[in-house]
């Protein structure tokens, strides 16, 4: 069985919803992105989703954008990023690694090039955000000769009859974005988001587990979107906008995040729900 | 074998074009597809189209034999497609009146565009408030400062301009930020993109909205000289200018077709824009096509004395016709069209944008090589009163 799916299974005997964490790899340097992995772990994250920068990401807001800068400042590579997920699943052997980044990276490297790379740095799963289903067949083909999860986004304007499509093209898990709209922090759940969820619940019928993203911050979020039904949670921009806020002061970085993922991985406990 | 013309075939050209946009689009992508395709078919659409084509933008435009610049040269007759006396004063109108009323029919009121020279703003500004649509217009700040008499143009025209802050501050950013707007607003909001870019169907639209400068050259060709032009001459920014002169022509494979990219300070000094010239193959805005990119498909930051050139993409179109060798793709540097920009405004009272000035530029390099007989068609793609600050500060001339 594939790591990702291994630990969602793993996570659903426990009657925990997962725990997804997003950083930026080289944010705001190459040396800080192990040791920021392994807070987010002794935290309590259940995977960890390592970008690799882009120049252009039309997908991110504000806080992931600025993250790209500094990360493309420190002269990370995509081979760099690679390497560092080597390191630490070498370290975590059984956290899947998910590697997120736009296609031009992708692409530039070549697909058979990127994903046996990918599979040599033990890397689960792909997120590509601006890659369709529509564009993917070479693309899916070659991650499945190289046994890594190809994850895809489902939108609130995405049809039921278009997110069954979606779910025939991914593994791993679904990955539902919450809004309209880019990444970044928002205050509240929002009612497309809610419905959203069960949507892709009521068409996957446990076919493929659901995480859901974008705009995801706060435990109260998490309780609430495990109750709608999902099985795992994406974290990023306010994780970004903690090592942000402390980019000077590395001790008080790590410990902020290692209180926030506690507090998030508690709110993911279905035991916890009222 | 398809005709050239048939192209995109599913949305692609060749290997070309496609749909590479987050998820949140493709509906949106799905649903202007079809109501372009509905509206393309309808005659109601088309008989509107081109009342306002003809009494608000000025078409048709003339083809005028540039008589003074012939002679001087002493080769190929050269003549002018005169863009730059479209409404607005480029060719920008053209599509933009098109898709403001493919907005209108789709029951979306709020219009976002991005803008590089500020042209193709101040044409969606122009046919936004004829229509009676809002208009929100992304332009980079590097840009906004080159170009600002067309800020207060468009805000002159009812359009609110957001300052791009991010990444090279110039058109690639204003593009990032208005799919960024649309990602948000995709429902209430129409993304009226201004050059055979992005993903399907937007290379096909305005590549079909703006073949009427083609079509019209094959016509009044013919009524000047009772045959059709040898050469085809055309800046290539994102490539609609070009692609509109071409499309009417692509399966006459008699006449040559050449599109000019910037080499801004030499193609060899890497500051340039010419992303078919100097580019290779990437998948950026949407759309897989020759890109300005590093070792790491990390996108370049461009150069150009022209900021609608200014641009590290090209339209899908062009880069199928650059691989099939069905067009031919060359570069003029900043000093070339400057001088291009010179020439022309003095032999022929003419001052033309410093976007086709490229276009010029190649014209004057081989016009004299070819015989008296041949004809070369030159798209003057828009006038040049928006360069006059740029050109000055570039001869170092105080006004
Ligand atoms: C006058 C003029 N010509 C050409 C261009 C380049 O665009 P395209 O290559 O899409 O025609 C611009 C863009 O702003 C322009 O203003």
């Amino acid at each position: 069985m594939r790591l990702i799916e291994a630990k969602f299974k793993s996570l659903e005997r426990r009657g925990e919803g997962a725990l997804i964490g997003y950083i930026t790899c080289g944010d705001p340097t190459l040396n800080h992105t192990p040791v920021i992995a392994e807070a987010l772990i002794e935290g309590g994250i259940d995977m960890l989703e390592l970008g690799i920068p882009f120049s252009d990401p039309i997908a991110d807001g504000p806080v992931i954008q600025r993250a790209a800068v500094r990360a493309l400042r420190a002269g990370v590579r995509p081979t760099m990023v690679l390497e560092i997920a080597r390191k630490i699943s070498m370290a975590h052997p059984d956290l899947p690694i998910i590697i997120l980044t736009y296609y031009n990276v992708v692409f530039r490297m070549g697909l058979e090039n990127f994903f046996s790379l990918a599979k040599e740095s033990n890397v689960s799963g792909v997120i590509v955000p601006d890659m369709t289903i529509e564009e993917s067949s070479e693309y899916r083909a070659i991650a499945s000769k190289y046994d890594i999860d190809t994850i895809f986004l489902a939108a609130p304007s995405t049809s039921n009859e278009r997110i069954k499509k979606i779910i025939e093209c991914s593994s791993g898990f679904l990955y539902l974005v919450s809004v309209f709209g880019v990444t970044g922090v928002r205050e509240r759940l929002r009612e497309e988001s809610i419905n959203l969820i069960r949507r892709a619940s009521t068409v996957s019928n446990g076919r493929i587990p659901i995480a859901v993203g974008f705009g995801i911050s706060k435990p109260s979020h998490i309780k609430n979107i495990i109750a709608q039904g999902a099985d795992g949670a994406i974290v990023g921009s306010k994780i970004i906008k903690i090592i942000e806020e402390n980019i000077n002061n590395q001790k008080e970085m790590l410990l902020n995040l290692k209180k926030y993922i506690r507090r998030l991985k508690k709110a993911a406990l279905k035991t916890s729900q009222p | 074998m398809p005709n050239l013309s048939d192209y995109p075939i599913d949305g692609k050209y060749g290997r070309f074009g496609g749909r590479f946009v987050p998820e949140t689009l493709m509906s949106a992508l799905i649903e202007l597809e079809e109501a372009y395709l509905k509206a393309k078919a309808d005659e109601r659409f088309q008989k509107q189209l081109k009342y306002y084509l003809s009494e608000f933008a000025g078409r048709p435009t003339p083809l005028y034999y540039a008589k003074n610049l012939t002679r001087k040269l002493g080769g190929a007759k050269i003549y002018l497609k005169r863009e730059d006396l479209a409404h607005g004063g480029a060719h920008k109108i053209n599509n933009t009146v098109g898709q403001a009323f493919l907005a209108k029919r789709m029951g979306k009121r709020r219009v976002i565009a991005e803008t590089g020279a500020g042209q193709h703003g101040v044409a969606t500004a122009m046919a936004c408030a004829a229509l009676g649509l809002r208009a929100e217009i992304y332009m980079g700040l590097e840009d906004m400062r080159r170009q600002r008499l067309n800020v207060f143009r468009m805000e002159l025209l009812g359009a609110k301009v957001h300052p791009v802050e991010s990444g090279s501050k110039t058109l690639k950013d204003a593009i990032n930020e208005a799919l960024r707007d649309w990602v948000t607003n995709v429902q209430t909001t129409y993304y009226l993109i201004g050059s055979v870019v992005g993903p399907h169907p937007y290379p096909m639209i305005v590549r079909d909205f703006q073949s009427v400068i083609g079509y019209e050259i094959k016509e009044q060709i013919l009524n000047k000289e009772g045959r059709p032009p040898d050469i085809l001459i055309a800046c290539v920014g994102g490539g609609s200018n070009a692609m509109g002169t071409f499309y009417p022509f692509l399966d006459d494979l008699d006449v040559e077709l050449y599109g000019v990219e910037a080499a801004g300070e030499g193609i060899e000094t890497g500051r340039h824009a010419a992303s078919l010239c100097a580019g290779s193959e990437g998948v950026f805005h949407g759309m897989r096509t020759y890109v300005l990119q590093d070792e790491d498909g990390q996108i370049i930051t461009t150069h150009s004395i022209s900021a609608g050139l200014d641009y590290p993409g090209v339209g899908p179109e062009h880069s199928f016709l650059k691989e099939i060798g069905r067009a031919k793709y060359v570069a003029i540097t900043d000093r070339e069209a400057v001088e291009a920009f010179l020439e022309l405004s003095r032999s022929e009272g003419i001052i033309p944008a410093l976007e086709p000035s490229h276009a010029l530029a190649y014209a004057m390099k081989i016009a004299p090589n070819l015989s008296r007989d041949d004809i070369i068609v030159v798209t003057l793609s828009g006038r040049g009163d928006k360069d006059v600050e740029v050109v000055a500060r570039y001869l170092g001339v105080k006004i």
